[in-house]
Formats: structure tokens, C-alpha cells, sequence
């Protein structure tokens, strides 16, 4: 058995950076290593493509959902004040579905990390030269492109239901999608990094994600008054949805309402809560403790 | 405190006075010892003996608590990134996605370390090669044996060309053709690369194959040497006796021949006897009252029960 000759390492910054003085973290990580945030996501995708029950538990739930409360709650659905004229429940609905669809999306890849975690996969990686920000951004990225291409899919469907989008329409419509799926899946990553079992997550998924999502506009129109009208706006959730909306539903403009924010406050509510989902996420996974060596 | 390059006088691995604690249970107390570069070296303990933190602690997984390491020249706890450059390792459980091939895994691993494009693919199927694990290459790795998994963890631990390689209990899983091609694998690397190797063990026989070893017990080292320097330091062979009554019998051959008898677990041992007669002397006074009676030379399993005064498994 011959053995390799040692190659240095291949980064060619290495040295230089070594001698840097350093201060008690990582100084010799490049904040963000691109090529790790792709492998990583990258993986996430060919491990999502490959188990087929992941694509039909995320999107046919969703669409399942719209066919059946559309149809069901068609009579007894009363459009709220602002909708446009003759707005069906299935197309109030849509925008809701398309949310969802992110959300369970977001969960289905971010309990991986639990098991990544259980399985061993994640302390590979954790001895790995790169920033704990290239992992949470590699898992967060990987997991956000499945959402944003199976919500993307559901959003085809549009112009089925009276929404006829344009070619910017189309392209606003995909860019919030992005941040929305890029947020959502933050918010998985930050739930599930410090979880041991995927039936803890279950448990969130339940009492927080899901009121969370049917608190958002999606399933039911936001109340104008009242304490649930409180909780639906400080839902970070609502904003997206109504961004959704707004954006699906041009070329008609929607009056702002209490309910229905106005399209300008849903994009910078949505751009925030992405960011600090993300930064949430990374500096959780930036702090270094034994339960990292489960 | 910048970093000194490591040079071939200093040591490869620095660990001093490093100790660890799980909540209030101790798992390290003030454990100290180098190791020299181009050395296969390793931490020899029964199980619970403290290896497997001490070997989370130098692959950086774990934080430090106590103490300082450092790894070729560069403080673990103040440069983890450098140290990670320079390490391979292969943990004992299972670290691979089992839903991807063989070759996926250890491509999405060489790209955390910074190697694409041709150089990847290269060195992929150079060690896909050289641990024998080509034809399976496209193959899943839920597909594989325990073996053959084994394999692809430690091709792992190597795609970056490491300095230091650690490796975790590495042959669990491997049968015993595979096991002596591993231990061969990993002096080849020593002896043409020059890299230093650190392996916990718990298997004697592993040990033995180690140019240097600490013996690892209860969070201490109670031992530190080469297996030769070790077995010798017992100061001969070791006479081991037993019997239905071991308590008694211990009492009377040490009164008879002014011997040291320690007891441990079932059977009486003598350590460091130089001259062999004893043996027949033993079966002369005492024969009705001993089941087997036995000479041998010291194991690592002898030091470690002098060292300790405890049996290895303790059962």
C-alpha cells in the first residue's frame, strides 16, 4: 500500500491568516466559505429528491388542504371588506397554501438536522475549517430552495383561479417567495438546532408553527379589532402572507386595512423577520457546548 | 499569541493540564502529555475511562474547560480553524449521509475543506482506490457493511491530506483482514508522510501495535510509554494463581515466601518475578489448595492492573 504525498492544505490564504493575532474564535474562517454552503445545500437537495415521500408529504397535504376546505367552506365563507368583488374561498385561499407549503417544507428540512445530529453526519462537519455561519447558511439555503421550488410549482396553478400574472408579477411573486422560504427555514434551523428528537419537533410544529401559520391570514381573513386581531399583527407570519397577496392578486390593489397591511410594511416586515431569523440561527450554531458532541 | 509552525523537535501534540466535567460528573482530571510528530500513538482505556472526551476535546468538538492543547504548534481552544485545517479525524460512530453514495459523501466532505474541481476528484478516487472501495463508489452508503462503512469514514478523515490523523476506536466493525490492512494503512502513513497518528483503543492487541501509548483510567493517565517500555516496567514476569479461597491463600504464600500477593477480582497475582522458581515452590506448599496456575509475561493488561490496582473490565 503506497501513501499519498501530504499536499498542504488547499487553501492558499492559510499561512498568512495563521499568524494572525488572534482573540479566543475562529479567526482563520472566512466569515462565509461558499464552497462549503454549496456542498452543503447541495446535499440537501439530492437527499430531498431521493425520498419521495418528503415531496409528496409537503405538497400534496397543502394542495389536498385547498381542494377540500375550498370546496367545504366555499358557502359559508364571507369575503372580508376589502376583498375584491365576488372572491371565492379557493382563491382566498391560494395565497395561504402557498405559505404552507413553504412552512412545511422549511420543517420537513430542518429536522433533518436533528437526525444529521443523531446520525453522526453533523460533527463531520462541525471539525470541519468552516464558520458555523457557512453551515447554518448551507443548510438554511439548501432547505429554502426546495420550499421556494415546491411553493413556486403550487403558484403555477394561478392563473387556474382568476390570478393572470405578469412577467414582473411573476418575478416579485418569486423574490418574496425566496425571503419567505430563506426566513421559514431560519426559523426551523433556530427550533431544531438545540433538539435531541424529532418528536420534540413535532411537539413545536404543533402549538407554535402551525397556530402560527393559521394565525397569519392564510386559513381565515384577519380579524379588524379585538385580541386576535392583536396576535395575527405581531404575527411576522401575516405580513407574509399578505405580501403573497398583494402581489398575487395585481393587478387589483387591495385597500390597507388593519387586516391587510400595506404591500411596502409586508416587505420590510418579511426582509426583517428573514434576517433575524438567519442571524438568530448562526449565532445560536456559533455556540460552541458539549450537547455539540452528542 | 500568534502561531509557532510546528518543527520535527516540538511536539506534535501538547496536552496539559486538561480536565473536563459533564455537569458534576468528572470525566478528565488534569490529564498532561505530548506526543511526538510522526508517532503512532495510543489512548488505551476501558471504556468510560475518559478517551472518547479526551479525543472530542483534540478534534475540537468539544470546548475546552481546563488546561490548553495544542495541535502542531496551534492552541485548540484560540485557533480552532487552524487546527481543523491540520487534523483529519474519524469519529467512532458513524459519520456519513446515509442516503448519499460513496462518492458523494466524500466529495460534499473534501469541498468543507476547501478542495474542488479536478483536485477533488482526484484525490475522491485516489483513496477510493486505496482503501479498496472503488466498485462501490456509486453505491448508497446505507448499502454498505459495517465494514465497508468503517472504510469510507476513514478515506473521510484523509481527503484533506492531514498532519494529524485521529481516529476514534477505528477498527470497531472491521474484520480482523481488514483491521491488520487498517493498522498497516496507518503506519505507511507515519512512516512516508510523517504524519502523526493518535487511535483510542481498548483492545490490547491494538495497543500493542502503537509506537507509544497512554493508559487511560477514570479521567487519570496511570501509564505512559512504548507497550515494550511498559511491559518492562512491571520488572519481569507476572505469576498469577487461583484458587477457591483466594483470600487465605494470598496471606499464607506471602508469609511463606515473603512475596507481594495483591488480589484482583478472582485471582492472586505476583508481579516481576525474575526467578521463575517460585512457580514450582507455589504448587509444592500449596498444590491441593490452587484450581491453575499460570507464568506469563507481562501484558499491557498486567500494567494496567498494577497501575490501577483494578481489572481492566471491570465486570
Amino acid at each position: 500500500m503506497s501513501v499519498p504525498a501530504l499536499s498542504a492544505p488547499p487553501h492558499p490564504s492559510a499561512t498568512s491568516r495563521d499568524n494572525r493575532e488572534t482573540d479566543g474564535d475562529d479567526p482563520g474562517t472566512p466569515l462565509v466559505s461558499w464552497s462549503a454552503v454549496r456542498a452543503l445545500a447541495g446535499r440537501e437537495l439530492v437527499r430531498f429528491f431521493r425520498q419521495r415521500s418528503r415531496l409528496i408529504g409537503a405538497v400534496a397535504q397543502p394542495v389536498l388542504f385547498w381542494i377540500l376546505f375550498g370546496a367545504g367552506l366555499h358557502g359559508s365563507f364571507t369575503p372580508p371588506d376589502w376583498a375584491p368583488a365576488g372572491l371565492s374561498y379557493q382563491r382566498y385561499f391560494f395565497p395561504g397554501v402557498a405559505v404552507m407549503i413553504v412552512l412545511f417544507t422549511a420543517i420537513f428540512a430542518t429536522i433533518s438536522v436533528i437526525e444529521d445530529r443523531r446520525e453522526g453526519f453533523l460533527q463531520g462537519v462541525l471539525v470541519a475549517p468552516v464558520s458555523r455561519l457557512s453551515i447554518v447558511l448551507g443548510k438554511v439555503l439548501g432547505g429554502a430552495a426546495i420550499a421556494w421550488l415546491q411553493a413556486g410549482l403550487f403558484l403555477a396553478l394561478a392563473p387556474t383561479q382568476g390570478m393572470p400574472l405578469s412577467f414582473p408579477g411573476i418575478v416579485w411573486v418569486l423574490l418574496f417567495l425566496a425571503l419567505l422560504s430563506i426566513g421559514l427555514t431560519s426559523l426551523g434551523f433556530l427550533l431544531a438546532w438545540r433538539l435531541d428528537s424529532t418528536q420534540g419537533f413535532h411537539a413545536i410544529m404543533s402549538v407554535f408553527l402551525f397556530p402560527m401559520w393559521l394565525l397569519s391570514g392564510a386559513f381565515f381573513p384577519p380579524a379588524e379589532s379585538g385580541w386576535l386581531a392583536w396576535i395575527m399583527r405581531l404575527n411576522p407570519l401575516t405580513y407574509g402572507v399578505a405580501g403573497l397577496r398583494r402581489l398575487l392578486y395585481l393587478p387589483e390593489t387591495l385597500p390597507v386595512t388593519a387586516g391587510l397591511p400595506a404591500w411596502g410594511v409586508c416587505l420590510a416586515v418579511t426582509l426583517a423577520f428573514t434576517v433575524v431569523c438567519v442571524v438568530l440561527a448562526a449565532w445560536q450554531a456559533r455556540q460552541r457546548t458539549a450537547a455539540d458532541a452528542r | 499569541m500568534s502561531a509557532q509552525p510546528s518543527t520535527s523537535s516540538s511536539p506534535a501534540v501538547d496536552v496539559s493540564g486538561v480536565s473536563f466535567v459533564y455537569g458534576d460528573k468528572p470525566a478528565l482530571d488534569e490529564v498532561s502529555f505530548q506526543v511526538a510528530p510522526a508517532v503512532l500513538f495510543g489512548l488505551l482505556g476501558p471504556n468510560g475511562g475518559g478517551k472518547t472526551t479526551l479525543f472530542k476535546l483534540l478534534s475540537t468538538l468539544l470546548p475546552l474547560q481546563q488546561g490548553t492543547i495544542r495541535l502542531l504548534g496551534r492552541d485548540v481552544h484560540r485557533q480552532p480553524a487552524a487546527v481543523r485545517r491540520l487534523i483529519g479525524v474519524t469519529f467512532q460512530a458513524p459519520s456519513l449521509d446515509r442516503k448519499l453514495s460513496v462518492f458523494e459523501n466524500l466529495a460534499c466532505h473534501a469541498r468543507l475543506y476547501g478542495l474542488t474541481g479536478h483536485s477533488l476528484t482526484s484525490r475522491v478516487t485516489e483513496l477510493l482506490d486505496r482503501l479498496g472501495l472503488s466498485e462501490r463508489s456509486g453505491d448508497k452508503v446505507e448499502s454498505l457493511s459495517g465494514g465497508l462503512a468503517r472504510r469510507v469514514e476513514i478515506a473521510k478523515g484523509l481527503l484533506h491530506s492531514p498532519r494529524l490523523l485521529l481516529l476514534d476506536e477505528p477498527s470497531t466493525g472491521l474484520d480482523p483482514g481488514a483491521r491488520l490492512d487498517l493498522w498497516r494503512y496507518l503506519s505507511s502513513l507515519r512512516d512516508e508522510s510523517g504524519v502523526t497518528v493518535i487511535v483510542t483503543t481498548h483492545l490490547m492487541e491494538e495497543a500493542e501495535r502503537c509506537d507509544d501509548l497512554a493508559l487511560l483510567d477514570r479521567g487519570r493517565i496511570v501509564a505512559r510509554g512504548s507497550p515494550a517500555e511498559l511491559r518492562r516496567s512491571l520488572g519481569g514476569d507476572c505469576l498469577t494463581i487461583r484458587g477457591p479461597q483466594p483470600e487465605s491463600l494470598a496471606a499464607d504464600i506471602s508469609s511463606r515466601f515473603g512475596v507481594a500477593v495483591r488480589q484482583v477480582g478472582e485471582d492472586l497475582r505476583i508481579d516481576a518475578q525474575t526467578d521463575h522458581s517460585l512457580l514450582g515452590r507455589v504448587l509444592d506448599a500449596f498444590g491441593p489448595r490452587i484450581e491453575a496456575v499460570s507464568l506469563a509475561r507481562p501484558t499491557l493488561e498486567d500494567v494496567f492492573v498494577e497501575r490501577t490496582g483494578h481489572r481492566f473490565w471491570n465486570d
